[in-house]
């Protein structure tokens, strides 16, 4: 399936015209970036240089763009899987938060801390995030209702449920002295449940970087050389043809939603683990993690192994802005710089779709 | 309807001889097909007129023509015996021509007045003239129907009334329907039968009724047009003919099918068994109606019937993408269960369906993938793709079908479409099958590559294969068949061997007769 995804855009005069294409858009779009921060009264050198600081160049800065990057990645990973059955779970953001809480009830409660419990832990938060998105995917084999809506919805519910358990001390609530007066918010995870954290020139960054990459490529290797990489891939693309060949959208499809959201889930528990938010789970604490994974699987186009590298620049913006305000400008101006590029870079495949539909229905209107 | 103002005598409304409308030998061609080839007909006020034929004769083509939907490549159209091009439905409607149509044009989100009023040029568009213009029309023809009902809640015979009051309302002088009642049950048939005699009688429209139904046709029309392969090959007074002889005319005769076979093939234990299989829904009530019936192993049943009578939702369960409301199929003495993915091609059972791009290939993957579709697992171990073997796979069955492809990994729709059925019966046929649905196989295929096709079925069939073979072909069902089947409304309404005359007897099965 690789094979014809790649070649789908990339040969031929249509292939040529597509990548010239991408170059144009990316241009366009870093050409308007400028344009709006020198109306801001900024200059967009000094922009760009704070940026390239923050996300690479100052001391530790790129393990900060990794350790940003594991959740992405591993969001953006697992949406593939069910954007290429073709079911489109777009609910990232409430399962990685159910993810890390329902970690956060062995992380932070199961005293002492260890590799066990750590692992009892991560394993809890990909089931829970699997559940939540299960919850859409029962909703679409029972009642075919579509999983777009269901999975939307659910991101707001999820806050509330966390507001739930953070609200009650027998449930996750701190119960440290003066934890009550404070926003709601878990105890940190015990210190022997903590991720390890790599450390390389000075760059230092979590575990998860290590294994969200492994998750990466093993679900590529499983979309594009498995058997039921091939049946899910067909059930995207024809569901009709996959249901004569035996997979079926209740079963395959299924498997995919919970694919998705037990690695969303995942995300959300080890980015508790991992250090996000000083080990201490809250209602807020996705903080986007799962919109951007889903924005990094959109842009890589349902592929996890071209999602590494788009997650990276994803992870370097974000980590870029906040050098953005010490040098006097802006953070908002990097989401304004994000959604530029997102949009240059959906034009080229939007592009490519419609060269590929005509030459398909060109083949197909020949024989009559 | 009053005789437009600038008629010079004001004719009364009832029979004149002068047609209304005149085509004169029109010919029109798609690539090579001629779907109409010198074609004469007039339509006459107060005249109620039957175009005859099988699928593919070339009805809904002659229809179009009367709408302005196609041009015609010669011949010309005369209104009031003036030569006028129709270069669109509208020039249509201005010329007094209206059409009901096959496949409904209504909008279901919106009313019932809504739909009627839509397309108007007008300006403005005022509710209560235009609710009391579907009642006027409604009661002046006996349509009665609800101005205010949403159309998407109407049954099928209710739409239709709404799409007549439609073309009613502009007062047209000549009216088109393309099978308008192959949705409807017999009742609403009958009623639109009335309605259509109050038209022409009361306001001296002239009607064009397609239809490849000989008993409505008999009943309905005041005279006939029976078209085989683009031409005309009878027009006759209704009163003056029969089912048999339209029947006749229909199929064509001196054709001797039966000879064009080769020996009898052996035949062995029953592969498939359908028993009382019955598939019904709610939005379209029985689609298929107690179906049973037994193919042997090496033996080819064909499956004749107008298209719509069931063959797609047949096609449908033994593909297993639609579960049997009750009823059974059993391939080689085991029953499978319906509607359950992948389990009749467990089974053993293969399928060519009649539109591949729906059901039988994915034209964005490669070749090669779409030869193991059904079977990815022959091709793997332990769940992992061999994609050498895929290949090698592919290599074999593109020499041995003579697909003609850039390369086994390019993209499918980068093939011909003859290249693509190729590729879909490779893939059916080297599974060896129990049994073959075999869905207007030639279809879109040229006369070389269709009998490649013909050729392989019949070896298919040799070598121990069950054959299911549909089509609208009634010359391809009588080459291939040891008998035929005949499909009405989900129903089998009747069996026949093939010998000598079973084209004429089938013709008389399709079309309802006795």
């Amino acid at each position: 399936m690789n094979g014809v995804r790649l070649t789908r855009f990339g040969t031929g005069a249509a292939g040529r015209e597509v990548a010239a294409l991408y170059v144009a858009c990316i241009a366009v779009a870093l050409a308007i970036s400028m344009a709006v921060v020198e109306a801001s009264g900024r200059s967009w050198l000094q922009a760009a240089s704070a940026l390239l600081d923050g996300a690479v160049l100052s001391d530790g800065r790129w393990g900060e763009t990794l350790r940003r990057t594991a959740p992405l990645l591993m969001v953006a990973a697992g949406s593939s899987v069910a954007a290429r059955a073709g079911v489109f779970n777009i609910g990232q953001e409430g399962q990685v938060l159910v993810g890390a809480m329902g970690s956060a009830f062995v992380l932070t409660l199961v005293h002492p801390g260890g590799m066990l419990p750590m692992f009892a832990g991560l394993l809890l938060g990909a089931a829970t995030g699997g559940a939540w998105a299960g919850i859409a995917g029962v909703l679409h084999v029972t009642r075919r209702i579509p999983v777009v809506l269901t999975t939307l919805l659910l991101v707001y519910l999820a806050p509330q449920l966390a507001a739930f358990a953070l609200s009650r001390s027998e449930l996750l609530r701190s119960t440290e002295p003066g934890a009550q007066d404070r926003l709601l918010q878990s105890s940190p995870v015990v210190p022997g449940s903590r991720l390890g954290i790599i450390e390389v020139f000075g760059n230092r960054f979590p575990a998860s970087v290590p294994v969200a990459v492994v998750v990466a490529a093993g679900l590529a290797w499983m979309l594009a050389r498995t058997t039921w990489g091939f049946r899910l891939s067909m059930l995207g693309l024809n569901p009709r043809v996959a249901q004569r060949a035996g997979a079926s959208q209740a079963r395959d499809g299924m498997a995919a939603i919970l694919v998705s959201g037990s690695t969303a889930g995942l995300a959300g528990a080890m980015m508790l683990a991992g250090g996000e938010s000083q080990h201490q789970f809250s209602a807020g604490f996705a903080s986007g993690a799962g919109w951007d994974g889903l924005l990094v699987a959109l842009v890589a186009r349902n592929n996890p192994l071209v999602a590494i590298p788009v997650a990276l620049v994803f992870a370097g913006l974000r980590s870029g802005s906040t050098f953005l305000s010490v040098a006097g400008i802006e953070a908002v101006l990097v989401d304004v710089v994000r959604a530029l590029l997102v949009v240059a870079l959906f034009i080229p495949p939007a592009i490519g779709a419609v060269l590929h539909r005509r030459r398909a229905v060109a083949a197909i209107t020949e024989r009559i | 309807m009053p005789s437009p103002a600038d008629e010079p005598v004001a004719a009364p409304p009832v029979v004149a001889a002068r047609a209304a409308i005149e085509l004169v030998s029109v010919t029109k061609r798609f690539g090579s097909v001629r779907a109409c080839d010198g074609v004469s007909l007039s339509l006459r006020p107060g005249r109620i007129h039957g175009v005859l034929g099988q699928n593919g004769a070339g009805k809904s083509t002659l229809m179009r023509l009367l709408i302005g939907l196609v041009q015609p490549d010669e011949g010309e159209i005369r209104v009031d015996g003036r030569a006028v091009r129709i270069s669109s439905p509208h020039v249509a409607a201005e010329l007094g021509i209206g059409m009901v149509h096959q496949h409904f044009s209504l909008v279901d989100a919106l009313t019932v007045w809504e739909n009627v009023v839509l397309g108007d040029r007008a300006g403005r568009i005022d509710a209560r003239v235009a609710r009391r213009l579907v009642r006027e029309v409604g009661e002046r023809f006996g349509l009665a129907v609800d101005p205010d009902a949403r159309v998407g809640s109407l049954s099928a015979g209710q739409r239709q009334r709404v799409e007549i009051v439609k073309c009613l309302r502009r007062n047209p002088r000549v009216l088109v329907l393309d099978e308008p009642t192959s949705v409807l049950t017999a009742e609403e048939s009958e009623q639109l039968f009335v309605v259509l005699r109050r038209v022409v009688r009361d306001e001296g429209v002239a009607v064009a009724l397609a239809s490849h139904r000989l008993d409505e046709v008999l009943r309905a029309t005041d005279e006939v047009v029976v078209l085989r392969d683009g031409r005309v090959a009878v027009a006759i007074e209704t009163a003056a003919t029969s089912a048999d002889e339209l029947a006749g005319a229909m199929v064509g005769e001196g054709v001797p099918h039966a000879t064009a076979r080769g020996p009898m093939r052996v035949l062995g234990a029953t592969a498939l068994r359908l028993d009382s299989l019955t598939v019904r829904s709610a939005r379209r009530g029985v689609e298929l109606d107690a179906l049973t019936l037994e193919v042997r192993a090496g033996e080819i049943v064909g499956v004749a019937g107008a298209e719509g009578n069931g063959q797609h939702v047949l096609v449908d369960v033994l593909s297993s993408l639609r579960a049997a409301t009750s009823g059974t199929v059993e391939v080689c003495g085991t029953a499978v269960r319906t509607g359950r993915a992948g389990a009749m091609g467990r089974a053993g059972v293969a399928v060519i369906p009649a539109d591949r791009h729906d059901s039988g290939c994915i034209l964005e993957m490669s070749v090669e993938e779409n030869l193991v579709l059904a079977s990815p697992r022959s091709v793997a171990s332990r769940g992992v793709l061999d994609r050498a073997a895929m290949r090698s796979r592919a290599v074999e069955l593109i020499a041995q079908y003579g697909i003609s492809c850039p390369s086994p990994a390019a993209p499918l729709f980068t093939l011909s479409g003859g290249n693509q059925q190729r590729v879909v019966v490779a893939r059916e046929l080297s599974s060896q099958p129990h049994v073959l649905v075999a869905a207007q196989p030639a279809r879109g295929l040229d006369v070389r590559a269709a009998r490649e096709m013909a050729n392989r079925l019949r070896a298919t069939a040799e070598s121990g294969t069950a054959i299911m073979l549909l089509s609208s072909e009634l010359d391809e069902l009588l080459d291939l068949s040891d008998r035929v089947i005949v499909l009405s409304r989900g129903r089998i309404v009747g069996e026949v061997s093939n010998d000598g005359t079973a084209a004429r007897r089938i013709g008389l099965l399709i079309g309802g007769g006795t």
